[in-house]
């Protein structure tokens, strides 16, 4: 009887057509107005100082006070698919040699940064902290 | 015996749909923006599965969203804020309000859940009951057919 009295059983149309929505977002939705390397050159331009490759890699690895690291979700090295830590769903792979559509759109850079690093740093990263980040995961390569 | 089953729900599956389109209206349009920004961490769940003040909490709190930062910019957090509202679960099982606006909470949720033990939810595979796709693999096409489930180990 769970088929016909689960409250989620009538949208079906809805949640296909979301389904349908979010197949598409990456590549519909999200202008390529941005990559990797303007993105390095940005914060390194606003932090006035060149993003390290080590700082990165010691950012992103490590807990900063908190339960989660960035690799908790994204994984060590984020070169393959990681999985939210609570939800478990899955994460494409974060470095954008293993991900080209990755780093490419400037208000979705700019959203996760916030959001995520307040969830591992609870604050806001500096320029020079995603200069890192950006300098680690653009030193990853296959 | 299974064959009248599937007999009976296919018979059901015709009349019921019909009685429950007055009572839980279905979007005429998804809202890609909500598929995108709320399905990256989690199964864009359907509208009707919480009730409307519930919606309102949880968009208004998506700086702690759950354990983790979902700030939108208020554009999007309007948008999708709307659209939530006007797709909210109306009818009676999802009229009410669950602890922490959490779907997971709700009695009907629970009840269909009540044969899984709790430790099968907190498996590395599930991780959580909010994880419907972990055992109900049609869930993001609206299937959750008991008879499509199957728990990971």
């Amino acid at each position: 009887m769970t088929l016909i009295t689960h409250p989620s059983r009538h949208p079906a149309t809805l949640i296909a057509a979301l389904l349908g929505a979010a197949a598409l977002g990456p590549f519909s939705a999200h202008a390529a107005d941005t990559s990797a390397a303007a993105q390095l050159e940005r914060w390194q331009v606003q932090a006035a100082a060149p993003g390290s490759v080590e700082r990165g890699k010691a950012l992103f690895t490590s807990k900063h006070g908190g339960d989660l690291s960035c690799a908790s979700c994204h994984g060590t090295p984020p070169t393959s698919q990681g999985r939210h830590a609570s939800t478990g769903k899955v994460i494409e792979a974060l470095a954008p040699a293993f991900n080209p559509l990755r780093f490419t759109d400037t208000a979705k850079v700019d959203k996760w940064f916030a959001r995520n690093c307040k969830d591992v740093l609870a604050r806001e990263c500096t320029a020079l902290e995603k200069a890192d980040v950006l300098a680690y995961l653009a030193n990853l390569k296959p | 015996m299974k064959r009248r089953c599937n007999a009976l729900l296919a018979v059901l599956a015709l009349i019921v749909p019909m009685a429950w389109a007055d009572g839980v209206p279905v979007p005429r349009q998804a809202l890609p923006s909500y598929a995108q920004e709320c399905g990256s961490c989690h199964m864009a769940f359907a509208p009707a599965m919480l009730p409307a003040p519930s919606w309102q909490r949880i968009m208004n709190g998506l700086g702690r969203h759950y354990g983790t930062d979902a700030s939108l910019d208020p554009g999007s957090a309007q948008k999708i804020g709307a659209w939530l509202q006007a797709n909210a679960g109306t009818y009676k099982r999802v009229r009410e309000e669950p602890p922490q606006d959490r779907m997971t909470q709700s009695n009907w949720f629970l009840r269909k859940h009540r044969e899984v033990a709790p430790d099968v939810f907190r498996r590395a595979s599930i991780k959580s009951a909010a994880n419907c796709t972990a055992c109900h693999g049609g869930a993001d096409q609206g299937n959750f057919s008991e008879h499509a489930v199957r728990i990971p180990k």
